[in-house]
């Protein structure tokens, strides 16, 4: 079994199922052996280990929530967050890649896709043969996504699409991407292969958080699709923010596995290194941090647990995503800047773990739905008053 | 061909010891477990076997009922169903009631090739595979790092301390895994979900007493404090003479 002690202060460990469990330390045991050795080479590089992606696939991590049928594991909620999570106990872009592809690829096709489009697409992106990006975001409109100016016009019997989108995750190496864009003034999603004439993908680079992740512009020039690659009947930005919802779930799981690994190399840390002669985990203000965390990080593994029973159970409400969203990303990012002052100089070295975390959820708190949005929505829920403009 | 491959469930690598009130065996209170190193690349083997001459894998332990996640975490990686002789003091039986409760089970399930890890991680024995062969009759091949199975044979290359040895036996047999032999694959998820409608029986272990009684157990002394003893060439002889006459190891 794989030594890494997650903190397990509530000792919520019987909550979970075997199963819950058994799937845990699969995907646990896996980013430890396979993928943390190889993280800082790709960080450094600013680059995706691809070479995994088969790996994960075997693992079943695309889009394992989703039925059997179409190639995926057919697990329940709680074990796709718990996956999230250990994923992002290794690194945000390892979670990111398996977010995208599950939850903003192959959720949509599986919801709101035609039957042929599933079978199209779902087994191959469970297998990982295909990889696939999500295209929402513009130059222009990130949290408003409501004034993109990307268009689809009928043509023939077919669409044609214009537009650019920015930070796009997966996008320089996707197979397929699923495109939103205003029809006749109404945003709809298109199933989009990437290999065709007129699109492209240039990936954009210099970026200092979420370096092991491809991040990319789509660049769509009258690009023509076939009639069967819309989604007929979902209309209007519910569509894009129901995936939306779907990958905020796990994102919320995945960064309690980012405070958690934080706090793992933190408080090992501050065990060993002494200080005035004795260790820095015995000083009080280095207790007040660790206490801070632990107790943050437990609160934050409560929500989840519950928050995955209501997905379950099926009532799981947007605004409470969002409100897992928005605690965790946070509590997350000060879990990692206050370890990454206690680990002092090693702290800014990429040979620990928690400089790279803490510059990734810089990303993780920007991207699906700002913290600041996030607020905006829990405050339209719980004043009724929406605040957005 | 009816493959088992028998595992132990151990106290996981990163628990502390700590001696029971009873002086004589751990206090186990707050242990995690895990299937212990060798039978993890025992299970390996069986699958493989499967994979290639057909048949079917079943896991057998025995152990307290809470055995089931390591079970099916065997399971999940392509055996067909699992047996957990169910025995609450399975971390205190000595290798021959282990030996021949299994032995016994063996024989009801008409195993045929039977393997096991070269030594559970937790006591170091080495003696429950050799032991399941004899009280069996069977042939023993052990420390395998490579297996080419046949029709109704198998070669195996053992190491020892001599060298690599090529030995040729006839089936059923018992072959005791050595780390080399393979390299154990991961749990898939499918593969759990798949395990969770595979047959998983719980059985009363009918353990003999055992002939081994252990008087005492006594932690190792907690290792003295290292010293340095100067530092450069110059310290050199007081190094050797530190060696010689204090750690006697010249
Ligand atoms: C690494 C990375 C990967 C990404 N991957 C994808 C992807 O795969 N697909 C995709 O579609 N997008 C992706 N994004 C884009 C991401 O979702 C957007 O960046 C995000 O929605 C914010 O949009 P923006 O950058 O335009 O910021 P803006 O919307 O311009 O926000 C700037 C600031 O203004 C604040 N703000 C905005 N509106 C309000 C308001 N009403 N009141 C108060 N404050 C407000 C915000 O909180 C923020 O602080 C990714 C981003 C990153 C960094």
């Amino acid at each position: 079994m794989d030594p890494y002690k997650q903190l397990d202060f509530f000792a919520l460990e019987d909550q979970f199922t075997e199963d819950e469990r058994m799937v845990r330390d699969a995907v646990r045991t896996w980013v430890s052996e396979r993928f943390l050795p190889l993280v800082q080479a790709h960080y450094e590089a600013g680059t995706f280990p691809m070479e995994l992606v088969p790996e994960l696939a075997e693992l079943g991590v695309f889009g394992s929530n989703l039925p059997e049928e179409y190639g995926c594991a057919g697990l329940n909620n709680v074990c796709y967050g718990m996956i999230c999570r250990e994923l992002e106990r290794g690194d945000s872009g390892l979670r990111s890649f398996v977010s995208v592809q599950g939850s903003l690829v192959m959720w949509p096709i599986y919801a709101y896709g035609t039957e042929e489009q599933k079978r199209e697409w779902l087994p191959k992106l469970a297998s990982g043969q295909a990889i696939g990006c999500f295209g929402l975001t513009e130059p222009d409109f990130g949290s408003n996504p409501g004034g993109m100016t990307t268009v689809a016009k009928k043509d023939g019997d077919g669409y044609v699409l214009n537009g650019r989108k920015m930070w796009i995750t997966n996008g320089t190496v996707s197979d397929v991407a699923i495109v939103w864009a205003k029809l006749d003034g109404e945003v709809r999603g298109f199933v989009v292969p990437c290999d065709l004439p007129g699109f492209s993908a240039p990936e954009q680079k210099h970026k200092f958080s979420l370096r092991a992740s491809v991040t990319s512009e789509l660049v769509l020039e009258d690009v023509r699709v076939p009639a069967s690659a819309i989604f007929p009947e979902i209309k209007g930005l519910r569509g894009p923010l129901q995936c939306l919802t779907q990958a905020r779930y796990g994102i919320a799981w995945g960064a309690t596995g980012a405070a958690e690994a934080c706090f793992s190399e933190g408080l090992a840390y501050s065990k060993e290194r002494e200080v005035f002669g004795k260790p820095l985990a015995g000083m009080q203000l280095a207790q007040k941090k660790l206490a801070d965390m632990a107790t943050q990080i437990t609160l934050g593994q409560l929500m989840m647990l519950r928050l995955g029973r209501l997905k379950d159970e099926g009532t799981m409400t947007h605004s409470q995503v969002s409100m897992a969203k928005r605690n965790n990303v946070h509590m997350a990012l000060e879990c990692a800047r206050t370890v990454r002052d206690m680990l002092g100089a090693n702290g800014i070295s990429l040979e620990f773990h928690t400089g790279r975390h803490m510059c990734n959820l810089e990303s993780v708190i920007t991207y699906e739905g700002t913290h600041d949005i996030h607020t905006l929505a829990i405050g339209h829920e719980v004043s009724g008053i929406p605040a957005y403009r | 061909m009816k493959i088992v491959a028998c595992i132990k469930r151990v106290p996981a690598t990163d628990v502390q010891a700590k001696v029971a009130a009873d002086a004589k065996s751990l206090d186990s209170a707050g242990y995690q477990y895990m299937t212990s190193f060798y039978d993890e690349i025992a299970v390996e083997e069986a699958i493989k076997t499967k994979e290639a001459k057909g048949g079917d894998v079943t896991i057998l332990t025995i152990s307290s009922k809470d055995a089931t996640k390591e079970v099916r975490e065997c399971i999940a990686k392509g055996a067909d169903g699992g047996v957990i002789l169910v025995d609450e003091d399975w971390m205190n039986r000595d290798c021959r009631a282990t030996a021949k409760a299994l032995a016994s089970k063996l024989t009801e399930m008409g195993a045929e090739l039977v393997f096991m890890g070269r030594v559970a991680t937790d006591r170091d024995n080495a003696s429950v595979g050799p032991m399941v062969a004899t009280y069996l009759d069977w042939a023993c091949v052990t420390n395998v790092v490579e297996l080419e199975v046949g029709d109704g044979e198998a070669t195996a290359k053992r190491e020892t301390e001599a060298g690599l040895e090529t030995v040729r036996v006839t089936l059923p047999a018992v072959i005791t895994c050595d780390k080399g032999l393979n390299e154990p694959r991961y749990a898939g998820l499918k593969g759990i979900m798949a395990a969770k409608k595979k047959p998983l029986e719980e059985a009363a272990c009918e353990a003999a007493d055992n002939q081994a009684q252990v008087l005492s157990l006594v932690l190792p002394p907690p290792r003295a404090e290292g010293r340095v003893i100067g530092e450069g060439a110059d310290a050199v002889p007081a190094l050797i003479d530190a060696l010689r006459n204090e750690a006697q190891v010249l």
